[in-house]
């Protein structure tokens, strides 16, 4: 065993994918000598060569234009995107084309590529560094769009991903770029189209992804000191989505926060918490609630803390969800919080 | 890094503001030194195909006024691009065509009515891309030039030589994605083509109003690679500077740009009012110069071809017509459980359940 960080574990992950199968390509913006900036692809082009990492021209469509001819012709590319808002130009390329090949052509052209793109903010990063782009890509048909919350799954759902078929969009929480497990690499986890319960309950089930994660498990350690049981599901895969994991979680507990860092108007858990009322509506005792970013595009650096759901924005949540009649309707003086909406008032 | 004075010697040149001919309007050869007429042989082909070509979209496009096709970009006069550019091309090089080249794709061997799906309606691209490497047809305008460049680059990773020739309007070398393409083909130096059919008009904008550049070939300079110049309604023209590019790039001279000058005769689809922005003797001007009739004249000028052989030729288009309009009559033979067949490899449970929910409510009818 050894102490591996979320980035060392997907960096062995490409290199164990490159090593593998010599159809495997990693390219992008810095890739090669630099080893990305987050240094995700860190000796690759060193250990494989340019003909297997290397850096291309700077142009995010191009980049995953070029990655679907590969793809095409049975080659397996991995793109990094190199922050989540630069995915932005190639987005027609991902919706129109890699998300629709196999379903234009009746399954005949398949498209085994992995875009990689770090999302999400808290490391103090300026503008356009720190959006959650999920809900764009979860929206699209087609695509497999997945988010690994710890090392170990980071280096499993990683491999699986390359692995895969399907085009997948490959999520990576960069604010827990640098936390460590203490993992023996290589690991296969859950397969990567399931959800798992990251800590057992009773109580309420907390549903998290990528970067929210740490933050909701770290708010059910918090609550188990106040006397709550809390469940923390963590999805991994946003599309499709483990309807089966969640619902049985869902009708034990009877409760449900969804959590996540993007803005929460027409955000991923609207989604989530829509099925979960119309799969668990009979087994619930109260609204499922949202605990997401404010409805602001992202702040400033020195901001954000403001923006971002912390444990005692989840807490906060859990106690509106009636906990033993605590809370009324009306009854705590005004209105709910900005972040949390469906509460039933 | 080479010095500036250095480089200079390494640009290529300038395309030519005159496009390369090398058969006038009236069917007679001009001097071209540099690109070899093509043979006898490769002439009767392309009018052949050009023939069948036209035939198919008189077709298609009566088939569209019928209401048995959604929609039909015609090609109309822009025979010579479509079948000069891929009679250039190998049987392992690659096609990246659009909505707009249906004779492209008959050309190239695809099955006519295959062809036509993603214009009847019934799904999105008909035909198997592989057996005759011919991508699905593209509605993005631009959008499928980095696919080219990545598919090529694949190839030569394998140790394969296959080339591709993608085929784009004016209007697309606008776009953002046509300049990546560009781009990423020069600095990778895959053997990729781009054809640009300069039809004159985006829709209802004219090809002024695209660009400032002297030709669309000129873009090619600033990319470091070559640019071709050519009169599109001469196929031996197109046909032989095609092949002399992709000849240059398979032998690692790296990608080009043809622009090929012709017209689009038609409406840009038939439910287009071309009236409102172009008048008629800009469309006579042109007719003027059918690709057609300047092949023919060549060729039965230099008694390569008589009354018969135009008639053999004139017959097989009919014969495709007529096959075409019997298997597009009768019902649509729709499949609807298959809209969930091909979106993932594997179908998700949400899927299913809508699959089968969908089944059970066709079943109540
Ligand atoms: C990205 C994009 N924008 C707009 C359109 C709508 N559109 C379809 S064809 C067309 C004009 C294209 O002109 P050109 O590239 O010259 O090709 P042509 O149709 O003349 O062959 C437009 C604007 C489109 N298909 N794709």
């Amino acid at each position: 065993m050894a102490e591996i960080s979320l980035g060392r574990a997907l960096n062995r992950a490409l290199h164990d994918a490159l090593d593998g199968d010599p159809d495997v390509l990693v390219y992008g913006e810095d890739v090669g000598a630099l080893g990305g900036v987050f240094r995700v692809t860190d000796g690759l082009t060193a250990t494989f060569g340019e003909d297997r990492c290397f850096d291309s021209p700077l142009a995010e469509a191009g980049i995953v234009g070029t990655a679907i001819g590969i793809a095409m012709y049975g080659q397996r590319p991995v793109v990094e995107m190199q922050f989540d808002a630069f995915a932005l130009p190639a987005f027609e390329q991902v919706v129109s084309h890699v998300a629709k090949m196999r379903n234009r052509t009746r399954g005949r052209v398949e498209l085994p590529l992995v875009i990689r793109i770090p999302y999400g903010g808290g490391i103090g990063a300026v503008e356009h560094h720190a959006d959650s782009s999920e809900a764009y890509f979860a929206h699209t048909p087609g695509l497999r769009v997945v988010t690994p919350a710890t090392p170990a799954d980071g280096y499993s759902m990683l491999r699986e991903a390359i692995e895969c078929p399907d085009p997948v969009v490959f999520l990576e929480p960069k604010r827990r770029y640098w936390a460590t497990a203490d993992i023996e690499l290589p690991v296969r986890t859950e397969p990567m189209d399931r959800a798992v319960v990251r800590r057992p309950g009773t109580d309420v089930t907390l549903i998290a992804y990528g970067p929210m994660v740490a933050t909701a498990l770290e708010a059910a350690e918090a609550g188990q000191r106040e006397g709550r049981d809390i469940e923390v599901i963590d999805l991994r895969s946003l599309s499709p989505f483990d309807e089966e994991t969640v619902t049985e979680s869902v009708r034990r507990t009877g409760r449900a926060v969804v959590v996540h860092e993007a803005s929460t108007f027409g955000g991923y858990g609207a989604e989530v918490a829509a099925r979960v009322t119309e799969q668990c509506f009979h087994y619930l005792e109260a609204p499922v609630l949202r605990v997401g970013g404010l409805d602001i595009p992202y702040p400033p650096p020195k901001l954000e803390s403001y923006h971002l759901p912390n444990a005692d924005r989840i807490l906060d949540a859990i106690d509106r969800l009636q906990w033993e009649s605590e809370w009324v309707p009306g009854g705590t003086g005004g209105q709910p919080p900005l972040h949390q909406t469906g509460v039933g008032a | 890094m080479k010095r500036t004075d250095e480089l200079a010697g390494s640009a290529p040149p300038l395309p030519s503001q005159e496009p390369i001919r090398l058969v006038d309007p009236q069917g007679h050869r001009v001097g071209e030194a540099e690109y070899l007429t093509p043979e006898p042989g490769t002439l009767l082909a392309l009018l052949r195909a050009m023939i069948i070509g036209r035939r198919f979209d008189r077709q298609a496009s009566a088939l569209a006024r019928q209401g048995r096709l959604a929609v039909y970009p015609s090609s109309h006069g822009q025979e010579a691009c479509q079948v000069g550019g891929v009679l250039a091309l190998a049987d392992d090089d690659w096609l990246f065509p659009t909505y707009r080249d249906c004779v492209s794709l008959v050309t190239r061997g695809v099955d006519p009515v295959e062809v036509l799906t993603l214009l009847r309606g019934d799904w999105h691209s008909g035909y198997d891309p592989e057996p005759h490497r011919c991508a699905p047809q593209c509605t993005p305008l631009a959008t499928n030039a980095s696919h080219a460049v990545g598919l090529t680059y694949a190839a030569r990773r394998k140790g394969q030589d296959a080339a591709a020739l993608v085929l784009m309007g004016d209007g697309a070398t606008s776009e953002g994605d046509a300049h990546e393409a560009y781009n990423f083909a020069a600095v990778w130096n895959t053997p990729v083509v781009f054809l640009i059919q300069n039809n004159r008009w985006a829709i209802s904008v004219p090809v002024d109003k695209q660009t400032a550049a002297p030709t669309l070939a000129h873009k090619a300079i600033g990319y470091g690679m070559r640019g071709y110049n050519v009169d599109g309604n001469d196929a031996a023209a197109v046909h032989a500077v095609v092949s002399h590019a992709l000849a240059e790039a398979r032998a690692g001279g790296g990608p080009a740009i043809v622009e090929a000058q012709t017209y689009r005769l038609d409406p840009h689809t038939n439910s287009d009012d071309p009236q409102r922005y172009r008048d008629d003797a800009e469309v006579e001007y042109w007719k003027a110069r059918d690709p057609l009739t300047r092949l023919e004249a060549l060729l039965r000028g230099e008694g390569l071809l008589d009354d018969a052989e135009v008639e053999r030729m004139s017959a097989e288009g009919e014969r495709l017509a007529a096959d075409v309009r019997e298997r597009l009559s009768g019902p649509d033979r729709l499949t609807p459980e298959e809209l969930f067949s091909h979106v993932y490899s594997t179908a998700p449970a949400m899927l299913r359940r809508q699959r089968q929910e969908l089944l059970d409510e066709m079943r109540k009818g």
